[in-house]
C-alpha cells in the first residue's frame, strides 16, 4: 500500500497553523516559515510522554474516588462525601438526570479515557495496522469529551464557596478534590501529547516513529 | 486547489475551493481538515465582543445566593477559587481559576485582538503569536462544564437551604452560547492567511508560485 502521506513526500505540516512546508533535511526541520513554530514529523516523544501521563492519572484516580471530596457540617452533624457519595445523594434526592450526568462525567469518562488511551498506545507500539479510522475516531472522542470530567471539581468549588454560614452550616473541600482535578488535567495533557498520526504510520513504515 | 496534510493521519490531499459554509473531510480518517465560513472575520468578531461583555458580567455578578436562618450569602466565580485556596486547596483553586477565568478570558482577549488586526491584511507577525496563544487557551476554557457544575451545585444545596440563581449564572449561560457561535464561525486558517510570515522570503516565493499557478491556462 503506497499512501501519499506528508512524511513520505518529505513534507511537514505545522501543528500550529497548518501550513505544509518542505523539510530542509530529515533531521533538522527548523521552524514553520509562516508562524515560526518548531516543526516536527510527529509530536515529540509522543508515546513515552503519553504513557507517563496516563500512568500518573491512573494512580491519582484511586485517591480521587476513595477520599472524600466534600465535608458538610449542618446543625452539628458532619458528613463526608466521595464522588460516588455525591452521585448517590443526587439520585436519592430525586434528580436522577443530574445524578447520571455526574456519574458519566466523573466516573465513566475518566475511566473510559484511561482505557482508550492505553488501547491506542498499545496498538501503536505493537504496530497494529488496520482499524485506523475507528481508532482515530476514538482519539477525537477522547479529545472532545475529556474536559467534561472537570464537572465535579466545579460542583465542589461552588458548594464550598456558597455554603459558609459558620457555625450553623458549612462545607469544606476534602482531600479527594485535588486528586480528581489532577486526573482531569493529566488525562487532557495525555490526549494532547498523543499523536494520532502514529496510528497510521504503523500501517506503512516503521521509520515514521520519530517521536 | 490547496494541498494540505490531514492533522490526524498525515494524508496529503488537494482541497478544492470550498463553497461558503462547506467543510472538507479527510478521505482516509474522516477528520474535518478544512472549513469555510460565510463570514470568517466580522461575524466571529461580533460574537467575541458580545462574549467579552458576558465574561465581565459573569465575573462581577454573583452566580447564586443562599438564604438560611435569616442569613444570606452569595458567591462569584473568583470567590469560588478564593474560598478553595483559603480552605487549603491551593492546587485545585489554581486549576479552577485557570479553567473558569484565565483561559476563557485569555481566549476572548487574544481572539479579539487577532480578529481586529486581520481585518486589514497583512497583519503583523505578533498577531500570529496571539493566535497561537488563543489556540492554547481554548481546550482549557471550560465555561460549558462550569454552567452544568453551577446547576448541580444549586440542586445539591437546595436540599440544605434556600438558593436563588444570580445574574452571573445567566451571563455564564450566554457565554456558553457565544463560545459555540465563535467556534462555528471562526476559521483560523483564514486568519493565518492574513498574517505576515516569519520568513518573508518563503512567503514571496509561495505567493509567486501560486500567482503562476493561477495564471496558468
Amino acid at each position: 500500500m503506497t499512501t501519499a502521506t506528508a512524511l513520505r513526500a518529505g513534507l511537514v505540516s505545522c501543528e500550529a497553523c497548518g501550513l505544509l512546508s518542505r523539510a530542509a533535511t530529515a533531521t533538522e526541520l527548523g521552524h514553520c516559515p509562516r508562524c515560526g513554530s518548531e516543526l516536527a514529523w510527529r509530536r515529540h516523544e509522543s508515546i513515552q510522554r503519553t504513557w507517563a501521563l496516563v500512568i500518573a492519572a491512573a494512580i491519582c484516580y484511586i485517591p480521587a474516588n476513595v477520599l472524600p471530596v466534600l465535608t458538610t457540617t449542618a446543625l452539628g452533624s458532619t458528613d463526608s462525601d466521595t464522588i460516588m457519595g455525591g452521585v448517590v445523594f443526587l439520585y436519592t434526592s430525586g434528580s436522577w438526570p443530574l445524578a447520571l450526568a455526574v456519574l458519566v462525567a466523573s466516573v465513566m469518562i475518566p475511566l473510559g479515557k484511561l482505557m482508550a488511551l492505553t488501547y491506542l498506545l498499545i496498538t501503536v507500539q505493537r504496530g497494529v495496522p488496520g482499524n485506523g479510522r475507528d481508532r482515530t475516531r476514538l482519539y477525537r472522542l477522547v479529545e472532545v469529551i475529556g474536559r467534561w470530567s472537570m464537572l465535579d471539581v466545579f460542583v465542589d468549588t461552588f458548594t464550598v464557596a456558597l455554603v459558609q454560614l459558620q457555625p450553623l452550616m458549612f462545607v469544606k473541600p476534602g482531600p479527594g478534590v485535588v486528586f480528581f482535578a489532577a486526573v482531569v488535567v493529566l488525562t487532557m495533557l495525555a490526549a494532547m501529547s498523543f499523536d494520532p498520526r502514529l496510528i497510521w504510520d504503523a500501517g506503512s513504515t516503521r521509520e515514521g516513529n520519530h517521536g | 486547489m490547496e494541498t494540505l496534510a490531514c492533522p490526524h493521519c498525515d494524508l496529503l490531499q488537494g482541497i478544492p475551493p470550498l463553497p461558503p459554509g462547506g467543510t472538507a473531510r479527510c478521505a482516509r480518517c474522516t477528520s474535518t481538515i478544512a472549513a469555510r465560513s460565510t463570514d470568517p472575520i466580522d461575524r466571529p468578531l461580533a460574537f467575541t465582543f458580545a462574549a467579552l461583555f458576558a465574561f465581565i458580567v459573569a465575573n462581577t455578578e454573583p452566580l447564586m445566593g443562599l438564604s438560611a436562618a435569616g442569613r444570606h450569602a452569595s458567591t462569584t466565580i473568583v470567590n469560588g477559587a478564593y474560598e478553595m485556596w483559603m480552605q487549603g486547596q491551593q492546587i485545585t483553586a489554581f486549576i479552577v481559576a485557570f479553567c473558569a477565568v484565565i483561559a476563557p478570558g485569555g481566549y476572548i482577549v487574544f481572539l479579539l485582538t487577532v480578529l481586529l488586526a486581520v481585518r486589514r491584511p497583512p497583519a503583523p507577525r505578533w498577531v500570529g503569536e496571539l493566535l497561537r496563544w488563543a489556540a492554547f487557551m481554548q481546550p482549557w476554557s471550560m465555561v460549558e462544564v462550569m454552567i452544568l457544575g453551577i446547576l448541580v451545585a444549586l440542586i445539591k444545596i437546595a436540599e440544605l437551604a434556600l438558593v436563588d440563581p444570580g445574574i452571573g449564572m445567566y451571563a455564564v449561560g450566554a457565554l456558553v452560547v457565544l463560545f459555540a457561535a465563535i467556534g462555528l464561525t471562526f476559521d483560523p486558517g483564514e486568519a493565518w492567511k492574513r498574517i505576515e510570515w516569519t520568513d518573508k522570503r518563503a512567503q514571496r516565493a509561495v505567493t509567486r508560485e501560486s500567482g503562476r499557478a493561477e495564471t496558468r491556462p
